[in-house]
């Protein structure tokens, strides 16, 4: 049996997690305030995810990058695989927030959407 | 001279949020100046999450948080105007500002929300000593360098100061390539958000120096490095604690300062501790018709908080407009002691209304379960067991309208913790 | 190139002699080291004007402080260059201090410095309420005045320029070879130019310059003076240039306003290894605090909104050398100038032009000489009417880049098209106050290096803080 002491980033609150494993299952979590926090500890205990927010380059914009991030939280450890995808891409104004702009960003199932008009 | 009902000064979250509920509550002649090219203010270049979990149930990004409202306020007749600004506002409510298209403009209120926001400390503010080379700046200037102008401020960074700016942004170079070498706290506590320290912080293994602070830059054209200490309780240099950073740039994120200017042409009584007006419950200052909300009467941690409070405003300001204000028996006074470092609104008019006050507060130092209690003559009339009390979240309790029934003239009303 | 002068060196100094030679029908260069005019003592110092009661009788800085003081406030108003002549107070804490009171006043007289008076503690906390109660009394100078001192080196280099005069930078002179009555003067970039007669007016490096010819007469200290600058918000809490009584324990810090209503305390006094230090210290910086309070006790310390240092040319002669070198008597050497050298600096000018007259013999004077430059908008000075009027006519004007210090769009893209155009941030800083304010750029360094960028059609990587390697980013996130 793991022990793991955890700080909960579902909301601004913060709360201090602890975690018990057993055999890479969470069997029980304590000191959160919400349902997100036990949800936050579980997956933060066997498969971490965190939302992405970068730029991508765009043609013809009101500025040179348009805001964008990926519609749901990504595993952790494809943080920079997805940087590297969208550091080449570049998109054409107009956009609108909520349009697609990489499908499927790495084999993960989630979209990087743009999150402002350019 | 053109004529408005309202003016708000500033179309970020605050000005946006005031603007609507004054027009919801039947103001009719509505007016927004904004400096920037476009509404959403500072949330523009925030491109990261977070923002709206209270306020929408969801985790918008800067910009789309910006966005629901700027959408709303297309949907009204409000004007806006962009590219604005206002140079002065003159103690008869008239508001002097200038663009490119208008030129210089005139403009009658019969009543005027504040809401130009903040701006960060300087490095110039800190003293800190060694040369004066390009790639110190703050983090906000940094920001939107990397976020809307498309480029990087620097390839090898330290941040001073761990407020939610300087954790934001240490993430946010990590992942467009640089490398950041260590984020230093003045304080043995960060300012910023939990959250963000774990997301921004530990996730790429960037130390957290806690009692440390920057005692010299180094570097003649550019930043060659900085030498960071050790910090005493008394918050100085603790000598023989040098350790020098080489780097290419040093941010600065030492603190955020309410805009208040214009406020003090005019007349408005400041408060000391948060640098904004002193308020009442409807957010309006001691110079009638005129009102305050967002990063200019305090700073805020969450924006949702900024709506919340810029709905108050604008539904001050309509009341006044309309001729609905009710005029106040008498004021009571709030102040925080004992850990409380400021209580916001500073002061609340007894006008008979049945509406419960909502007050906010911040503490000066970290307490674990401890409890926030107020107190009037004496009397308990709220408390409540806190498990953690942070200076860098805003907290805040209701007090009841049956409560402020029992006031009288001149009496305050006290805050604090215990434990 | 060839010219019949070159001037080294466009600090204060350097420009003003630059602009009064410049009404001569000659040619003549100005070549400075750095990205812009005024980047060594001229940027970074007290920015008064002294009365001269200072220096030491018979000397030329007693001579040239007295008769450039006279010049300065009709030289401002000719350049239209923010001036203020406010008075100066010495203040004295001790019958002691009183005492160096009258040895000030008694040298003053012999320096013919016109408008002096002792003044008791009475009158000393009508002038100046904030001034320590402990304060007994005061030397009360009241042709000292305040000026912006890189306004006025911009303003006279300006004119020069507008003359004919052609400017040279990033021109960092390390070589002069004399040969066949011409002079080659080499940089480090390589650039060279030929000139029949020089002016070695190159401030701390002008010992550095003068043995390129082989004169070995000048030793030049670089002493740093450390300086805060407080907020507009404290504009008041002073009205004159308040002095401390020089003491055995030291000179004092003097605690000022600005031209441009800030106030200003400083300077710490350090003889420094070597020529480049323009670090500020906790140490001296504490110092200036401390002296501060001594001074006016209830000054708000706290809003402090940048601190800097300046290096003087401390030469160990101790008076200003103004003369032809022993070595080549068409090199003129302008070295020493340290303070009172900006309040001197335009009777050194007038002093330099009749050395010049002297070796040069008689110079034929142009026929059309501008003695002064197109006047720069300032538009947070103007009033309405005229704020209106300007907008019409350019909308530029209508746009505010720098909120702290009111600066329009207009205002920058003029200083980027000047006679010396701006080619940097600090550059348009100086021309316009752009992120001069309590935010120190924060929110308008941004958007003013992009109006540069546009305005020069440079890509923003290559906009710089102050030339050289001060980029102020370093690359594209994408």
């Amino acid at each position: 049996m793991e022990v793991r002491e955890l700080t909960c980033v579902a909301c601004p609150m913060g709360c201090q997690l602890t975690a018990s494993i057993d055999n890479g299952v969470v069997v029980s979590v304590t000191g959160n305030t919400c349902p997100r926090g036990k949800k936050y500890a579980e997956t933060e205990c066997t498969h971490p995810v965190r939302p992405l927010t970068t730029t991508v380059k765009v043609e013809g914009g009101k500025h040179p990058v348009v805001p964008v991030k990926s519609a749901d939280a990504i595993p952790k450890e494809k943080m920079f695989d997805c940087m590297k995808v969208l550091n080449e891409v570049t998109v054409k104004a107009p956009v609108q927030i909520g349009d697609v702009i990489v499908e499927d960003i790495c084999s993960t199932g989630i979209n990087i959407v743009a999150t402002n008009i350019c | 001279m053109l004529k408005y009902d309202l003016v708000v000064v500033g179309g970020g979250p605050a000005g946006m949020a005031a603007a609507l509920k004054a027009k919801e509550c039947g103001v009719e002649r509505i007016l927004i100046c904004e400096r920037d090219e476009t509404l959403g203010g500072i949330l523009e270049q925030c491109i990261h999450t977070g923002f709206g979990l209270h306020y929408f149930g969801e985790e918008l990004s800067g910009p789309e948080y910006a966005a629901r409202f700027i959408d709303e306020v297309e949907k009204t007749d409000i004007d806006v105007k962009v590219n604005t600004m206002v140079l002065d506002i003159t103690t008869n409510n008239v508001v002097i500002a200038i663009n490119k298209q208008d030129g210089l403009m005139e403009i009658s209120a019969t009543a005027i929300v504040l809401a130009m926001g903040c701006r960060e400390r300087p490095r110039g503010a800190i003293s800190i000593p060694g040369t004066r080379p390009a790639g110190v700046m703050t983090a906000g200037t940094a920001q939107r360098f990397a976020n809307i102008e498309g480029y990087l401020p620097g390839k090898e960074v330290v941040i001073l100061g761990s407020g939610d700016i300087g954790l934001i942004m240490a993430r946010r170079m990590t992942l467009e390539g640089a490398k950041v070498k260590a984020v230093c706290e003045l304080m043995p506590y960060s300012g910023g958000l939990t959250r963000n320290i774990v997301q921004c912080l530990e996730d790429f293994d960037i130390p957290l120096k806690l009692s440390h602070t920057v005692t010299e830059i180094k570097g003649k054209d550019r930043v060659e490095g900085i030498t960071i200490s050790k910090v005493d309780g008394n918050l100085k240099p603790i000598p023989g604690t040098e350790e020098y950073i080489p780097c290419d740039t040093l941010m600065l994120s030492v603190g955020l300062l309410p805009e208040n200017e214009l406020s003090r042409a005019v007349g408005i009584k400041l408060d000391k501790v948060t640098g904004g007006a002193v308020v009442d419950q409807y957010r309006e200052t001691n110079h009638e018709g005129i009102f305050a909300c967002g990063n200019v009467l305090h700073v805020h941690d969450l924006v949702d908080f900024v709506t919340q409070e810029a709905q108050t405003a604008g539904e001050g300001a309509a009341n006044y407009i309309l001729g609905k204000k009710e005029y106040p028996e008498f004021r009571v006074h709030t102040k925080g002691i004992n850990g409380v470092r400021y209580v916001v609104p500073q002061r609340i008019s007894i006008d008979g209304s049945e509406e419960p006050v909502k007050l906010y507060f911040r503490v000066g130092q970290v307490y674990t379960n401890a409890a926030v209690k107020v107190t009037r003559n004496g009397n308990v009339i709220y408390a409540k067991k806190k498990r953690k009390l942070a200076p860098g979240e805003m907290e805040n309790i209701v007090i009841k309208p049956e409560d402020l029934q029992e006031f009288s003239e001149g009496d305050y009303l006290f805050i604090e913790v215990e434990g | 190139m060839s010219y019949d002068i070159a001037i080294i060196g466009a600090g204060v100094v350097g420009s003003l002699i630059a602009r009064k030679l410049s009404k001569y029908d000659i040619k003549i260069a100005l070549v400075e080291k750095c990205n812009d005019v005024a980047m060594g003592t001229s940027k970074a110092n007290s920015a008064i004007v002294h009365a001269g009661f200072d220096a030491v009788p018979g000397t030329l800085k007693a001579e040239l402080n007295v008769k450039g003081t006279k010049l300065m406030g009709y030289l401002c108003e000719e350049l239209s260059v923010p001036y203020k002549n406010i008075g100066s107070l010495v203040v004295a804490f001790s019958e002691e201090e009183m005492e160096t009171l009258k040895e000030l006043y008694d040298r003053g007289m012999e320096n013919s410095v016109p408008g002096l008076k002792i003044i008791g503690q009475d009158r000393l906390h009508e002038l100046e309420p904030n001034v320590s109660k402990r304060a007994l009394g005061a030397l009360w100078a009241k042709t000292a005045s305040i000026v912006c001192p890189y306004e006025l080196t911009l303003a006279a280099a300006e004119v020069a320029v507008i003359n004919g005069v052609e400017l040279y930078r990033n021109f960092a002179v390390n070589d002069i070879q004399f040969e066949n009555e011409l002079f080659t003067i080499k940089a480090e970039s390589g650039e060279q130019i030929e000139a029949k007669y020089v002016i070695n007016a190159a401030g701390i490096y002008s010992d550095y310059i003068a043995s390129l010819i082989g004169d070995n007469s000048i030793e030049i200290v670089a002493r740093k003076g450390e300086y805060l600058l407080m907020d507009k918000s404290l504009g008041g809490v002073v009205n004159h240039v308040i002095f401390q009584c020089p003491t055995k324990m030291g000179k004092g810090v003097l605690v000022t306003p600005t031209v441009d209503g800030n106030i200003l305390t400083g300077p710490s006094a350090k003889d420094i290894e070597g020529k480049d230090d323009i670090t500020t210290t906790s140490d001296e910086l504490d110092m200036v605090r401390k002296y501060t309070s001594y001074s006016i006790p209830n000054v708000k310390l706290n809003a402090v909104i940048t601190s800097f240092a300046g290096l003087r040319a401390h030469s160990t002669k101790g008076d200003f050398i103004i003369e032809p070198s022993k070595v080549n008597p068409h090199f003129i050497n302008v070295a020493g100038i340290e303070s009172p050298g900006l309040s001197a600096a335009p009777a050194i000018a007038e002093y330099v032009q009749d050395i010049m007259l002297d070796v040069c013999g008689r110079l034929p004077k142009k026929v059309k000489w501008h003695r002064t430059r197109p006047e720069p908008i300032r538009f947070r000075e103007l009033s309405t009417v005229e704020r209106r009027e300007l907008i019409e006519n350019d909308p530029a004007f209508g746009q505010i880049v720098c909120r702290c210090e009111t600066v329009t769009e207009g205002e920058i893209i003029a200083a980027c098209h000047g006679p010396i155009p701006a080619w940097d941030m600090d550059g348009v800083k100086r021309r316009t106050r752009a992120g001069m304010g309590r935010c120190q750029s924060g929110f308008c360094g941004p958007k003013v290096a992009e109006i540069i960028a546009r305005e020069r059609n440079q890509d923003l990587l290559d906009i710089t803080k102050f030339g050289d390697d001060s980029n102020i980013v370093v690359g594209k996130t994408k």
